[in-house]
This record gives structure tokens, sequence and C-alpha cells, in this order.
């Protein structure tokens, strides 16, 4: 039976097009850049005059973008490490150490996700003026570090909340140590959520731009930062090139992390069915 | 049944949940509720101590207008997301789940995506030399490019873009959890669509339009790099403002500006905690 048959009267063509017309809204933009960025065009121009390569040499071949891009990444991978160690240690705490106050202390941590992005980069910039960390990698890394932190204690007390307890007790009963427990029972159970972890803190701090744009510049140009100066000042189809790489690069995230999700949901269905 | 019996690992658990909670709690405490309480400080400190800078934002018009502008912005985008998200929820939420997971992967693909790739797209498409200017005028619909960037349209549009997916997944949430069997017997016994629609399906959605309308709202009262980019002078949002300001030290008003932003924000969460419960919050967009 078709599904929008529930609400009779309303034709299933209709909402069927209304939808196609939204994802056609949501995807159709993104992959604009990427005719753009093969253009063999001086400037934007569309339809692009020609087929080049040109663009794509421009930033391989311009150490200032390599080098936004190489920071980037040692900062996301920084950050990664720092939210989901920090963030597994606070989960654990929440969820299995229940003390009165708790739920307050959950609420500092889930704060920074509730005050608009710009008051706090003003806010850290004027204490990083103080304490002279503007523009160096571990004042970016902290900062990147806040914001990245309320999404993995989410995601990890979820992970902990779903682990079977009585499998860490048969562990416990069969003679194994707490430290071997949690190595060979809890870490491989809470593997998925490590992972989605991983992935927020990643693209929270890899794509993040309000902040280094109080706190980075000079030798804390993120690759972000490069392209909203950019975008602020000339427009040429080198930021195209970026944007292809950027655009092919998250396809190739959010591949691995459906790709790992739809697996794991097999998994469980599969296990409970 | 735990080793409960040895006092030394009794009272190592009890100060354990404190030792695991304090190196984050550490850093947001540092980095994030210190400098925001410095923040207050300085709002009320400088250029010299009293609430000078609260009476400067009451009583000059243009401040006024910058505060009017971002409300206003956000309620245009909450309702351009409602109109667009709505009847897409419903659809997905009727489709088998399998179905539903596969297109859902159109509305979670911009998630992923760069921000300053999306803005960048909306200039590509939106520009003087853009793609839709291009076509108008290969097409014979105009002789001259319609000035789409740097405009209240520019802004709305990419904004839009970027707060669809919430949207979605707020009312998608509620919609999967009304009951079917509801709707099948109201239209059984001779209710038409828009009976059915009026009196059963969208009071039963309220919940959800509630949760996404707030969550959009508050997103978008805080945006500042889509109306920086897309945006004309007119399009001037508090976090421009504020953002303005600090770049020409002029601290006092920044921080003021902040703070008035940031009390219409918890408020709006307030509000959202009481109807709807935070929890709610991380299920909606972290479900997916």
């Amino acid at each position: 039976m078709s599904p929008a048959r529930i609400l009779r009267g309303l034709p299933d063509g209709l909402l069927w097009a209304y939808a196609i017309g939204v994802f056609s809204f949501l995807v159709v933009p993104l992959l604009v850049v990427v005719p753009v960025s093969f253009s063999a065009g001086m400037y934007l121009q569309f339809p692009p005059p020609g087929f080049s390569l040109h663009w794509y040499q421009d930033y391989f071949g311009d150490p200032q973008w390599i080098d936004a891009t190489r920071l980037s990444l040692e900062i996301a991978l920084s950050v990664v490490v720092l939210a989901v160690g920090l963030g597994m240690l606070a989960a654990l705490a929440i969820v299995r150490m229940p003390f009165p106050g708790i739920g307050f202390i959950r609420m500092l941590l889930m704060t920074p996700l509730i005050v608009p992005s710009v008051v706090v980069a003003i806010a850290v910039y004027s204490v990083y003026v103080s304490f002279h960390l503007i523009g160096s990698f571990i004042g970016i890394v902290l900062a990147h570090t806040i914001l990245a932190l309320p999404f993995t204690i989410v995601l990890l007390v979820a992970g902990f909340q779903r682990i079977d307890r009585r499998l860490e007790e048969a562990s416990f009963t069969m003679g194994a140590s707490v430290g071997r427990t949690f190595w060979h029972i809890t870490l491989p159970i809470l593997r998925p959520s490590l992972f989605a972890a991983a992935i927020f803190a990643f693209i929270a701090s890899w794509d993040e731009i309000i902040m280094v744009i109080f706190i980075g510049g000079g030798a804390g140009t993120t690759l972000p930062l490069r392209m909203f100066n950019y975008l602020r000042t000339e427009i040429n189809p080198t930021i195209a090139a970026v944007s292809t790489l950027l655009l092919a690069f998250a396809i190739a995230v959010f591949a691995a992390a459906e790709g790992f999700r739809l697996r794991g949901a097999a998994r469980r269905s599969g296990g409970t069915v | 049944m735990e080793k409960k019996a040895r006092p030394g690992v009794a009272r190592w658990m009890g100060v354990l949940p404190f030792v695991l909670l304090t190196p984050g709690l550490a850093l947001v405490l540092l980095l994030f509720l210190y400098p925001l309480f410095r923040l207050v400080a300085q709002s009320l400190l400088e250029p010299t101590p009293g609430f000078g800078n609260y009476l400067e934002v009451a009583t000059d018009p243009t401040l006024w207008q910058i505060i009017e502008t971002t409300l206003i912005i956000s309620a245009q985008c909450t309702m351009v997301t409602l109109l667009l998200a709505y009847p897409v929820s419903y659809l997905l939420s009727r489709l088998p789940r399998s179905r539903a997971n596969l297109l859902m992967m159109f509305v979670l693909l911009p998630f992923w995506t760069s921000l300053l790739v999306r803005m960048y797209a909306w200039m590509v498409l939106l520009g003087r030399h853009g793609v839709i200017n291009e076509a108008v005028i290969s097409l014979g619909l105009s002789t001259k490019p319609y000035p789409l960037l740097y405009s209240r349209f520019a802004v709305i549009v990419g904004m839009s873009h970027f707060l669809l997916p919430f949207m979605v997944l707020s009312l998608y949430s509620t919609m999967i959890g009304i009951d079917r069997t509801l709707i099948e017997a109201a239209s059984s016994m001779g209710s038409s669509f828009r009976q059915t629609f009026l009196r059963i399906y969208l009071p039963l959605s309220l919940p959800g339009v509630y949760a996404g309308c707030l969550l959009v709202f508050i997103l978008a009262m805080g945006f500042y790099i889509t109306p920086a980019l897309l945006g004309s002078p007119q399009e001037t949002t508090i976090s421009v403002y504020i953002q303005q300001q600090i770049q020409e030290l002029n601290w006092g008003e920044g921080t003021a500006m902040a703070v008035i932003l940031v009390a219409i924000v918890v408020a709006l969460f307030i509000v959202y905690d009481r109807l709807l419960g935070f929890d709610r919050l991380f299920r909606d967009v972290g479900a997916q």
C-alpha cells in the first residue's frame, strides 16, 4: 500500500514532487561547485568556458593552502583525541557513578552548545589575549575541544547506557580485573559510540570558523579561516577546487559513517528479531 | 558482589566520579564559563562602570533595528523551514524504515558539508554572473542580472538551507510516533483529508512543530557567517554587530550586545526545556 494514502485525499504524486523539490534544494546547490572547479575561465563563469585542472594546481602548488589544510587536520585530530578521551571519562562518571548534583554538572558540560558561537568566540578571545594564546595551536585545540565535548559526552552517555552490565559482571565473576574487563568487554561494545563521537568531534573542529576568526590568524590560519578570508576579498575558482575536494571528503566520511551505522543497525535488529 | 568489602576501595570509589569529571569540567569552567563571566563584567565596566552600555542599546534606534532585524530573519527562516520540512517529514515518517533512511541521506548530506563550501555554492548560484542570472538572461527572461546576492533573500535562502535538516529531524521524530490507526479510523469513518489533517494529524504533530521551530529560531538568532557573507549592511544581525564592535575594540557595547543575545537564547532554551524537555534535543538531532 502506498504510504501517503494514510491521509486520504492527499495525492501521492504531489507529495513526492514536493519532497523531491526539497531534496534538490538541499543537495543540488552543493554540487554546483564541481563544474566551476574544472573551469578554464579566469573568474566565475557559468557555464564554464572549457575544461582545466588549473585551479587544482593552484591549490596543490600553493604552500599557504597546503599548510592551512595540514594545520586544520592536525588540530581536528588532536581535538578528536581530547574530546573523546575527556568525554569518555565524564560519561563513565555520569552513567556509572551518579551522585547528587550530577545533573547540574552534566548541564554545565552542555552549555557550550547553547551559547551562540560568536559570544563564545569573543569570550575566549578576551581571555586568550591575556594569556598570549592567539594564533597558537594549543589555543585553537582547547577552544575546539570545548565545542566538541558536548557532542562526545551525549553520544558516549548513550553508549554506556546501552551496555548490558551483566556482561561485565560475568567477566568479573570469572576473575577478570576491572582493567581487563574494560579493555575486553566494555570498550568493544562501546566501539560504535566511540566512532560516532570521534566523527562528530572531527567535524566540529574541521569546519569550525567563527572561533578561529577571533583566536586564529597568523600561524594559526586554518583551512576554513583561509577560505573565509578568500570569500570576503576575491572569488576565483581556486576556492571551487578546495570546495570540491572538501565535498568529496565530506561524502567519503558520510558514507563511512552511514555504512557503519547501517551495519550496526542490521546487526542489532538481527539480534533482537 | 563487587569488592565492597575492602574499605580502601570504597573510599577510592567515592572520589572516582569527581576524578573522572575534573578534566572536562576544568576545561569548560576555565575556557567557557569564566570567559563568559568576564564578558558580563566587561559589559558593565567598560568604558565606565555602570549600565551605560545597556542604556545605549535601549535608547539607540540603530541597535533596536539590529535586534529587530535578527528577530525577523530568524522568524522568516523558521517559517520557510517549517513549510519545506513538514510535508517531507510526513512522507519520510510514513515510508518503510529502510527507504526513509535512504532518503534521509539527502537531508543529512548538507550537515556534513563545510559551511564555507555551502556559502561559496550560494555565491556561485546567486551572484551577478552566477548560475541563476546567466540562465535567466540566456533564456531571454531578463536583459540584466537580478541583484540576488548580498540581500535579505540570499541570507534567508542560505540560512534555511543550513537549518532545514534540524527542522526535518525534529518533525520526523514526532511524526514517526503518531499512531497510524487513529488516522485510518478517521478516514474509514468518512472524514475528509482536511478534517483528518486539522483535527487529528496536525494536533498530534504539534510537539514536533514546537521543537523544530524553537530549535531553528534559537540557532538562527546566533548566525554570523551567513549574514556576513551573503547579506548587505542591512542584514547586520546581532552577531555581525558584536563582531564589528570587538574588531573596533569597542568592548563595552560589543559585550553588552553579547549578553543580550545570550539572554534571549537562554530564555528560549528554558521555554524548550519546560515545553518539551531538554533531552528531546539530543534525541531529535542525535538519533541520526
